[in-house]
């Protein structure tokens, strides 16, 4: 089953070490950390230029004002802190000092979703997305392996304006060959029976239910939609024509993440029965973090099961 | 240094300030909203910063070794938007189209729309971030350009203001200035009965600012704050300016009520007609 999925790799440390590198190249990037940098892997960058890392300390609504008054000189700026942290408690901030300024500020928040695990539902911000997709003019990219984090680190320093970039703490399978580009979806696997649309870490777990629904006949089309915004629509709504069903998987809440995102444009323009696979309405818990994926409506085998409901739906199965 | 400051300078200054008074009453009074109270008791203080200390030039507003002005208490933009047009920043007719549709002039000052704005606030607590970030960039390209950052009092209520003036202290930023127009009222009330800021110069010294408390309508005291803050090389300047809310309209001055609230037609009248006489005919 694990053909399909390459090596699990960190997503912190390629981010780390693009930033790195990306620092050699620019001597105006500067990098700012809320006293995390050792688990966002800024740290990498801060002891290669001490005087262009500023770790600020817990103070995550400061560091986005800090970072967009840098910015606001000509800076390209990276903040990085964990999710929780950057969209939530220093929401306001991003959107003011951020967003409403047009600062070229490029947060990549680690950390997001379920699977930071033993920490608990306090730091489990299953709420990111939607929050950050809601911000006029702010780019956002959730990555699926370490291959599409380095391209989505280098993309959005070549975009002019504010980017959340949104990573998770447990290593990934290597799912694309790391050619990503800002408001492309990748087609991962072709197909013409149902289309998975997934972000994240959930985007390996729709490549495997894939490949077990291809071994009954089933022909699963696997978009990798790490460009949340801008997204690409006109790939959506190829899928919906072209497979009549769309099944999305997102380790976010189901009310405002991607899937509330495919379910709009698609009953706009080309309406398709979609399904869901997210965090129902609920906070996390404490937990092996893999398993808190199962516990939560995430499990294979219930993405096995919706898959099942809109090919019933369509149809193409009794 | 008050004794040093020519009397001609001051003078002028104070005329000026009269003039941003009157523009605050008409542009509160056209847009039937704003807010004249904060705008009235930091104009001093503006007008002394953008005709007097700020390095910047209205035929060059993207030169990049000007002064920095962050108005953290973002809702006063009436008296910067003023102060910016009777300094050539922006054609003073521009100033009628405050708060309407399609204007530069929004309710709280938004750089995306009039370029000579440094930084959009308006949600307090983060202009001083903000500043913070300019004093570093400017440390870092070894620019000698300063950033001032103008606070309001109920704004010290806010963590992250305290937060950024943390960081302002721990990076030494002795090419920032931190002035807060003291002027003891928020939209509520008082700020020592509503959740008391007080000792706020002990606050300021604890956060390791040099700190000068002062009249903020003496414009002797303000430029010699200024110039002390200019000659202080250790670390970041926080000057306390007492002011008086509505100041110079004797019917707002330490009303709360004019936080928030235009004047309506008479008192619009009554207002342009005390800041009209010359300062000697006042008591």
């Amino acid at each position: 089953m694990n053909a399909v999925l390459g090596k699990p790799e960190s997503l912190r440390d390629a981010y780390g070490k693009e930033l790195l590198a990306l620092g050699e190249k620019d001597p105006n990037l500067v990098v700012l950390d809320a006293d995390l940098s050792g688990s966002t892997r800024t740290v990498l960058f801060g002891q290669k230029f001490p005087e262009r890392f500023f770790n600020v300390g817990v103070m995550e609504p400061t560091m986005m004002s800090i970072a967009a008054g840098l910015a606001l000189q000509g800076r390209t700026v990276y903040a990085s802190t964990f999710a929780v942290f950057a969209a939530g408690q220093a929401y306001n901030f991003v959107r003011q000092s951020i967003c409403y300024n047009q600062a070229n500020v490029k947060i990549v928040a680690t950390h997001g979703g379920l699977l930071v695990g033993a920490d608990g539902g306090t730091h489990q911000i299953v709420e990111d997305i939607g929050l950050m997709r809601g911000l006029p003019g702010m780019t956002v990219i959730v990555p699926a392996d370490a291959p599409t984090t380095r391209a989505a680190t280098v993309a959005v320093a070549e975009r002019p304006g504010p980017a959340y970039i949104r990573l998770t703490r447990e290593n990934l399978p290597t799912v694309t060959d790391g050619s990503f580009a800002i408001g492309k979806a990748a087609e991962l696997r072709s197909g013409s029976d149902l289309t998975i649309v997934a972000v994240g870490a959930l985007v390996a777990r729709g490549l495997e239910v894939a490949e077990e629904l291809a071994k009954v006949g089933i022909s699963t089309r696997v978009l990798d939609f790490a460009s949340v915004k801008p997204y690409d629509a006109p790939a959506l709504l190829r899928a919906a024509r072209d497979t009549g069903a769309i099944l999305v998987l997102e380790e976010h809440t189901v009310l405002t993440g991607v899937g509330a995102l495919v379910a709009s444009t698609t009953s706009e323009n080309y309406p398709v029965p979609v399904r869901r696979v997210g965090v129902p309405d609920v906070f996390g818990e404490s937990g092996e973090p893999w398993a808190l994926l199962d516990r939560y409506g995430m499990s294979k085998e219930r993405i096995r099961d919706e898959a099942w409901e809109l090919l019933r739906a369509r149809g193409k199965v009794q | 240094m008050p004794e040093g400051t020519p009397v001609e300078v001051v003078r002028s200054l104070e005329a000026t300030a009269r003039e941003i008074r009157q523009e605050v009453i008409r542009m509160t009074f056209a847009a039937q909203s704003g807010h004249p109270g904060g705008s009235l008791s930091v104009t001093d203080l503006l007008t002394a910063l953008v005709f007097h200390e700020l390095k910047i030039d209205p035929a060059r507003q993207d030169w990049p070794d000007r002064d920095r002005l962050v108005l953290s208490k973002g809702h006063a933009s009436p008296a910067l938007y003023a102060a910016l047009a009777l300094r050539g920043f922006l054609p003073r007719e521009e100033l009628a189209s405050f708060r309407q549709l399609g204007s530069r002039l929004q309710g709280h000052v938004d750089r995306t729309k009039l370029p000579c704005i440094e930084a959009s606030t308006g949600c307090l607590g983060q202009g001083i971030g903000m500043a913070v970030g300019m004093a570093l960039d400017a440390r870092l390209r070894r620019s000698s350009y300063r950033t001032y950052a103008v606070l309001g009092d109920g704004e010290c209520q806010a963590g992250p203001t305290w937060e950024a003036l943390m960081a302002g202290g721990h990076y030494k930023l002795a090419n920032l200035v931190v002035i807060l127009d003291r002027n003891g009222l928020e939209t509520d009330g008082s700020t020592e009965s509503i959740m008391g800021i007080e000792p706020i110069a002990e606050k300021f010294r604890a956060f390791r600012y040099h700190t000068l408390e002062i009249d903020g309508h003496d414009f002797p005291q303000i430029l010699g704050a200024l110039d002390e803050a200019r000659r202080t090389t250790t670390g970041p300047t926080a000057i306390i300016a007492r002011t008086v809310k509505g100041k110079g309209v004797s019917f707002m001055e330490g009303k709360h009520q004019y936080h928030g609230k235009p004047p309506n037609k008479a008192e619009a009248e009554q207002a342009l007609s005390e800041l009209a006489r010359a300062p000697e005919a006042k008591p």
